[in-house]
Protein backbone atom coordinates (compact mmCIF):
# COMPACT_ATOMS: atom_id res chain seq x y z
CA UNK A 1 0.00 0.00 0.00
CA UNK A 2 0.83 3.96 -0.50
CA UNK A 3 1.41 5.06 3.19
CA UNK A 4 1.03 8.48 4.12
CA UNK A 5 2.25 9.60 7.88
CA UNK A 6 1.48 12.88 10.05
CA UNK A 7 3.48 13.63 13.45
CA UNK A 8 1.45 15.76 15.56
CA UNK A 9 3.95 15.77 18.78
CA UNK A 10 6.98 16.81 19.54
CA UNK A 11 9.87 13.67 20.80
CA UNK A 12 10.16 12.60 23.88
CA UNK A 13 6.80 14.76 25.39
CA UNK A 14 4.84 12.44 23.99
CA UNK A 15 5.34 8.71 22.53
CA UNK A 16 3.80 9.71 19.30
CA UNK A 17 6.85 10.40 17.31
CA UNK A 18 8.51 6.39 18.39
CA UNK A 19 5.39 4.53 17.60
CA UNK A 20 5.94 6.58 14.53
CA UNK A 21 8.92 5.47 13.87
CA UNK A 22 8.67 1.99 14.49
CA UNK A 23 5.49 1.97 12.64
CA UNK A 24 7.64 2.91 9.51
CA UNK A 25 10.38 0.83 9.89
CA UNK A 26 7.97 -2.55 9.77
CA UNK A 27 5.76 -0.98 7.27
CA UNK A 28 9.21 -0.97 4.84
CA UNK A 29 10.10 -4.49 6.24
CA UNK A 30 6.95 -5.70 4.97
CA UNK A 31 7.60 -3.69 1.10
CA UNK A 32 4.88 -0.89 2.05
CA UNK A 33 5.53 2.86 0.30
CA UNK A 34 5.94 5.80 2.52
CA UNK A 35 4.53 8.36 0.54
CA UNK A 36 5.57 10.98 2.78
CA UNK A 37 5.72 11.93 6.34
CA UNK A 38 4.11 14.99 7.45
CA UNK A 39 5.81 16.50 10.75
CA UNK A 40 2.67 18.94 11.83
CA UNK A 41 2.26 21.02 15.30
CA UNK A 42 5.08 20.25 17.91
CA UNK A 43 5.91 17.47 15.12
CA UNK A 44 8.01 19.97 13.63
CA UNK A 45 10.07 19.66 16.42
CA UNK A 46 11.56 16.13 15.15
CA UNK A 47 13.33 17.86 12.39
CA UNK A 48 16.04 20.19 14.32
CA UNK A 49 19.51 18.93 14.23
CA UNK A 50 20.25 20.65 17.43
CA UNK A 51 18.65 17.69 19.63
CA UNK A 52 20.90 16.32 21.95
CA UNK A 53 19.84 13.69 23.89
CA UNK A 54 21.79 12.03 26.85
CA UNK A 55 23.83 8.96 25.63
CA UNK A 56 21.84 6.12 26.89
CA UNK A 57 18.60 7.71 24.84
CA UNK A 58 17.44 7.26 21.64
CA UNK A 59 17.71 10.10 19.16
CA UNK A 60 14.75 10.74 17.22
CA UNK A 61 15.59 12.90 14.71
CA UNK A 62 18.66 10.61 14.12
CA UNK A 63 16.26 7.48 13.77
CA UNK A 64 14.33 10.21 11.18
CA UNK A 65 17.12 10.49 9.04
CA UNK A 66 18.42 7.27 8.63
CA UNK A 67 15.28 5.96 7.81
CA UNK A 68 14.40 8.43 5.47
CA UNK A 69 17.91 8.78 3.66
CA UNK A 70 17.91 4.77 3.42
CA UNK A 71 14.75 4.40 1.98
CA UNK A 72 14.46 7.63 -0.23
CA UNK A 73 10.92 8.99 2.09
CA UNK A 74 10.11 12.44 1.77
CA UNK A 75 10.20 13.64 5.09
CA UNK A 76 8.10 17.78 4.74
CA UNK A 77 8.17 19.96 8.34
CA UNK A 78 5.28 22.21 7.92
CA UNK A 79 6.10 25.74 7.44
CA UNK A 80 4.25 27.46 9.44
CA UNK A 81 3.74 24.50 12.49
CA UNK A 82 7.33 25.54 12.23
CA UNK A 83 7.74 28.77 12.09
CA UNK A 84 5.71 29.28 15.31
CA UNK A 85 8.23 27.20 16.85
CA UNK A 86 11.37 28.56 16.26
CA UNK A 87 12.30 25.80 12.89
CA UNK A 88 14.21 26.72 10.02
CA UNK A 89 16.18 25.17 7.10
CA UNK A 90 19.04 26.11 9.16
CA UNK A 91 18.29 23.94 11.83
CA UNK A 92 16.43 21.34 10.10
CA UNK A 93 18.15 17.91 10.00
CA UNK A 94 19.38 15.81 6.68
CA UNK A 95 16.59 14.55 5.18
CA UNK A 96 13.85 16.86 6.08
CA UNK A 97 12.26 19.76 3.83
CA UNK A 98 9.91 22.66 5.12
CA UNK A 99 7.15 22.48 3.30
CA UNK A 100 3.39 23.55 3.43
CA UNK A 101 -0.16 22.83 3.89
CA UNK A 102 -0.90 21.74 0.57
CA UNK A 103 1.47 18.91 0.82
CA UNK A 104 -0.25 17.25 3.49
CA UNK A 105 -3.84 17.67 1.05
CA UNK A 106 -1.69 16.33 -1.64
CA UNK A 107 -0.84 12.85 0.66
CA UNK A 108 -4.53 12.83 1.78
CA UNK A 109 -5.46 12.42 -1.93
CA UNK A 110 -2.61 10.23 -3.55
CA UNK A 111 -2.04 7.83 -0.38
CA UNK A 112 -4.25 4.55 0.57
CA UNK A 113 -4.06 5.13 3.68
CA UNK A 114 -2.89 7.62 6.05
CA UNK A 115 -1.90 7.40 10.06
CA UNK A 116 -2.01 10.37 12.50
CA UNK A 117 0.60 9.75 15.28
CA UNK A 118 -0.86 12.87 17.63
CA UNK A 119 -1.57 12.97 21.42
CA UNK B 1 -12.42 0.48 10.67
CA UNK B 2 -9.24 0.32 12.94
CA UNK B 3 -9.77 2.39 15.78
CA UNK B 4 -6.24 3.63 17.29
CA UNK B 5 -6.82 4.16 21.03
CA UNK B 6 -3.45 5.76 22.38
CA UNK B 7 -4.79 7.24 25.75
CA UNK B 8 -5.44 5.30 29.11
CA UNK B 9 -8.99 4.52 29.92
CA UNK B 10 -8.58 5.74 33.72
CA UNK B 11 -7.03 9.48 31.96
CA UNK B 12 -8.87 10.05 28.76
CA UNK B 13 -12.58 9.58 27.02
CA UNK B 14 -10.92 8.06 23.95
CA UNK B 15 -11.97 5.01 24.27
CA UNK B 16 -15.63 5.55 25.16
CA UNK B 17 -15.88 8.86 22.48
CA UNK B 18 -14.77 6.03 20.07
CA UNK B 19 -17.28 2.95 21.16
CA UNK B 20 -19.99 5.26 20.69
CA UNK B 21 -19.00 5.94 16.93
CA UNK B 22 -17.82 2.54 16.30
CA UNK B 23 -20.07 -0.10 14.96
CA UNK B 24 -20.16 -3.62 16.53
CA UNK B 25 -17.27 -5.88 14.97
CA UNK B 26 -14.76 -2.89 13.90
CA UNK B 27 -11.46 -3.23 14.66
CA UNK B 28 -9.63 -1.00 17.60
CA UNK B 29 -6.17 -1.12 18.13
CA UNK B 30 -4.82 -0.34 21.75
CA UNK B 31 -1.41 1.50 22.32
CA UNK B 32 0.70 3.60 23.51
CA UNK B 33 -0.96 4.26 26.83
CA UNK B 34 -4.36 2.55 25.49
CA UNK B 35 -2.55 -0.43 26.99
CA UNK B 36 -3.59 -0.31 30.33
CA UNK B 37 -7.33 -1.15 28.88
CA UNK B 38 -6.11 -4.66 28.00
CA UNK B 39 -5.19 -5.17 31.42
CA UNK B 40 -5.98 -8.05 33.52
CA UNK B 41 -7.51 -7.39 37.21
CA UNK B 42 -8.47 -3.52 37.00
CA UNK B 43 -11.52 -2.08 37.59
CA UNK B 44 -12.56 -1.95 34.07
CA UNK B 45 -11.93 -5.72 33.50
CA UNK B 46 -15.66 -6.78 33.06
CA UNK B 47 -16.41 -3.14 31.09
CA UNK B 48 -13.69 -4.28 28.98
CA UNK B 49 -14.51 -7.93 28.41
CA UNK B 50 -17.83 -6.76 27.34
CA UNK B 51 -16.19 -4.84 24.47
CA UNK B 52 -13.61 -7.75 23.63
CA UNK B 53 -17.06 -9.30 22.93
CA UNK B 54 -18.67 -6.56 20.67
CA UNK B 55 -14.89 -5.29 19.05
CA UNK B 56 -12.17 -7.06 17.16
CA UNK B 57 -9.48 -5.67 20.35
CA UNK B 58 -5.98 -5.40 19.29
CA UNK B 59 -2.96 -4.55 21.51
CA UNK B 60 0.59 -3.44 20.56
CA UNK B 61 2.84 -5.69 21.99
CA UNK B 62 5.95 -3.58 22.03
CA UNK B 63 4.04 -1.14 24.02
CA UNK B 64 3.25 -3.81 26.98
CA UNK B 65 6.69 -4.63 27.14
CA UNK B 66 7.60 -1.40 27.58
CA UNK B 67 4.96 -0.94 30.42
CA UNK B 68 5.69 -4.17 31.61
CA UNK B 69 2.74 -5.56 31.31
CA UNK B 70 1.72 -9.24 30.79
CA UNK B 71 -1.69 -9.94 31.91
CA UNK B 72 -4.39 -9.58 29.46
CA UNK B 73 -8.14 -9.85 29.96
CA UNK B 74 -9.02 -12.57 27.62
CA UNK B 75 -10.61 -11.88 23.87
CA UNK B 76 -7.81 -9.53 23.01
CA UNK B 77 -5.61 -10.28 20.41
CA UNK B 78 -1.69 -8.71 20.73
CA UNK B 79 0.09 -8.12 17.78
CA UNK B 80 3.51 -6.64 16.98
CA UNK B 81 3.79 -3.20 14.61
CA UNK B 82 4.26 -6.12 11.45
CA UNK B 83 0.84 -6.55 12.89
CA UNK B 84 -0.40 -2.94 13.34
CA UNK B 85 0.87 -2.68 9.71
CA UNK B 86 -1.27 -5.21 8.65
CA UNK B 87 -4.22 -4.03 10.09
CA UNK B 88 -3.46 -0.76 8.74
CA UNK B 89 -3.54 -2.25 5.43
CA UNK B 90 -6.93 -3.91 5.89
CA UNK B 91 -8.68 -0.88 7.19
CA UNK B 92 -9.01 2.74 7.26
CA UNK B 93 -7.58 4.44 10.20
CA UNK B 94 -9.24 6.96 12.89
CA UNK B 95 -6.65 8.09 15.81
CA UNK B 96 -8.63 9.32 18.28
CA UNK C 1 -2.47 13.65 -9.21
CA UNK C 2 -5.74 12.16 -10.32
CA UNK C 3 -8.18 14.14 -12.44
CA UNK C 4 -10.88 12.95 -9.92
CA UNK C 5 -11.79 14.78 -7.05
CA UNK C 6 -11.60 13.16 -3.74
CA UNK C 7 -13.90 12.79 -0.74
CA UNK C 8 -11.69 13.86 1.78
CA UNK C 9 -13.26 15.33 5.53
CA UNK C 10 -12.10 16.78 8.63
CA UNK C 11 -13.38 15.78 11.77
CA UNK C 12 -13.20 17.88 14.74
CA UNK C 13 -13.33 16.50 17.75
CA UNK C 14 -11.14 18.53 20.22
CA UNK C 15 -12.22 21.76 21.99
CA UNK C 16 -10.17 25.09 20.45
CA UNK C 17 -7.72 27.19 22.26
CA UNK C 18 -6.89 24.25 25.11
CA UNK C 19 -4.75 22.41 22.22
CA UNK C 20 -3.93 23.85 19.03
CA UNK C 21 -5.63 20.60 17.35
CA UNK C 22 -8.92 22.72 16.78
CA UNK C 23 -7.24 25.42 15.03
CA UNK C 24 -5.12 23.25 12.89
CA UNK C 25 -8.02 21.39 11.63
CA UNK C 26 -9.54 24.66 10.26
CA UNK C 27 -6.17 25.40 8.36
CA UNK C 28 -6.73 22.06 6.84
CA UNK C 29 -10.39 23.00 5.81
CA UNK C 30 -9.03 25.93 3.97
CA UNK C 31 -6.15 24.18 2.15
CA UNK C 32 -8.05 21.93 0.82
CA UNK C 33 -11.09 23.83 -0.25
CA UNK C 34 -8.01 25.23 -2.35
CA UNK C 35 -7.69 22.13 -4.06
CA UNK C 36 -10.85 21.85 -5.52
CA UNK C 37 -11.63 18.41 -3.46
CA UNK C 38 -15.20 16.73 -2.71
CA UNK C 39 -14.36 18.23 1.23
CA UNK C 40 -17.00 17.41 4.23
CA UNK C 41 -16.36 19.03 7.77
CA UNK C 42 -17.65 16.48 11.01
CA UNK C 43 -17.85 17.86 14.29
CA UNK C 44 -18.24 15.33 17.25
CA UNK C 45 -17.58 15.04 20.94
CA UNK C 46 -15.25 18.34 22.12
CA UNK C 47 -15.11 19.55 18.12
CA UNK C 48 -18.24 21.30 18.68
CA UNK C 49 -17.22 23.81 20.82
CA UNK C 50 -15.05 25.32 18.54
CA UNK C 51 -18.24 26.55 16.73
CA UNK C 52 -19.72 28.11 19.39
CA UNK C 53 -20.89 31.55 19.62
CA UNK C 54 -19.65 34.28 21.68
CA UNK C 55 -15.87 33.81 22.01
CA UNK C 56 -14.02 36.98 23.65
CA UNK C 57 -10.05 36.63 23.62
CA UNK C 58 -9.56 39.74 25.12
CA UNK C 59 -8.53 38.32 28.33
CA UNK C 60 -6.20 35.49 26.70
CA UNK C 61 -4.90 37.10 23.53
CA UNK C 62 -5.22 33.88 21.50
CA UNK C 63 -6.58 34.19 18.01
CA UNK C 64 -10.22 33.84 17.48
CA UNK C 65 -10.62 31.87 14.57
CA UNK C 66 -14.33 30.89 15.02
CA UNK C 67 -15.25 33.81 12.67
CA UNK C 68 -13.60 31.64 9.75
CA UNK C 69 -15.94 29.19 10.23
CA UNK C 70 -18.61 31.53 8.90
CA UNK C 71 -16.72 31.58 5.52
CA UNK C 72 -16.30 28.40 4.74
CA UNK C 73 -18.97 28.46 2.37
CA UNK C 74 -16.66 31.58 0.50
CA UNK C 75 -14.81 28.69 0.25
CA UNK C 76 -17.27 26.22 -1.51
CA UNK C 77 -17.06 23.58 1.41
CA UNK C 78 -20.92 23.19 2.04
CA UNK C 79 -20.91 19.45 3.58
CA UNK C 80 -20.70 20.22 7.27
CA UNK C 81 -22.63 17.93 9.83
CA UNK C 82 -22.35 18.11 13.57
CA UNK C 83 -23.45 14.73 15.28
CA UNK C 84 -26.29 15.72 17.16
CA UNK C 85 -25.67 13.84 20.84
CA UNK C 86 -21.79 15.48 20.96
CA UNK C 87 -23.85 19.06 20.75
CA UNK C 88 -27.15 18.05 23.07
CA UNK C 89 -24.74 16.67 25.24
CA UNK C 90 -22.98 19.62 26.15
CA UNK C 91 -26.02 21.19 26.49
CA UNK C 92 -25.65 23.37 23.15
CA UNK C 93 -28.43 23.69 20.47
CA UNK C 94 -27.34 25.20 16.59
CA UNK C 95 -28.60 28.11 18.16
CA UNK C 96 -25.67 28.36 20.11
CA UNK C 97 -23.28 27.93 16.58
CA UNK C 98 -21.73 30.36 14.38
CA UNK C 99 -22.21 27.72 11.15
CA UNK C 100 -25.60 26.07 10.19
CA UNK C 101 -24.89 23.14 9.74
CA UNK C 102 -26.52 19.70 9.14
CA UNK C 103 -27.70 17.45 12.60
CA UNK C 104 -26.70 13.72 12.15
CA UNK C 105 -26.63 10.78 14.17
CA UNK C 106 -23.88 9.00 15.97
CA UNK C 107 -24.22 5.77 14.24
CA UNK C 108 -23.74 7.57 10.77
CA UNK C 109 -20.37 9.07 12.00
CA UNK C 110 -18.36 5.57 11.15
CA UNK C 111 -20.04 5.37 8.08
CA UNK C 112 -19.32 8.69 6.70
CA UNK C 113 -15.89 8.18 7.60
CA UNK C 114 -15.56 5.12 5.81
CA UNK C 115 -16.91 6.69 2.72
CA UNK C 116 -13.75 9.21 2.31
CA UNK C 117 -10.74 8.55 0.41
CA UNK C 118 -9.35 9.87 3.28
CA UNK C 119 -9.82 11.75 6.84
CA UNK C 120 -8.63 13.65 9.43
CA UNK C 121 -8.76 13.65 13.26
CA UNK C 122 -8.33 16.94 14.77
Amino acid sequence: MKLGMIVMESPYQHEASDSAIQFAKAALAKGHEILRVFFYQDGVLNSTKLMEPQSDDRHIQKQWTAIGTENNIEFIVCVAAAKRRGINDTVTAEGFTIGGLGMLTELAIEADRLVEFRA
Amino acid sequence: MLHMINKSPFESMSLDDCLKYASKGSAIILYEDGIYAAMAGTALESKMNSIAGDYKVYVLKEDLMQRGIDKLISGVTEVDYAGFVDLVEEHKTCSW
Amino acid sequence: MNDEMAKLMVVFRTAPYGSIYSFEGLENVLIMGAYDQDVSVLFIDDGVFAIKKGMDNSGTGIKDFSPTFRALEAYDIEKIFIDRTSMESRGLTKDDLVIDAELIESDAVEKMMEEQKNFFMF
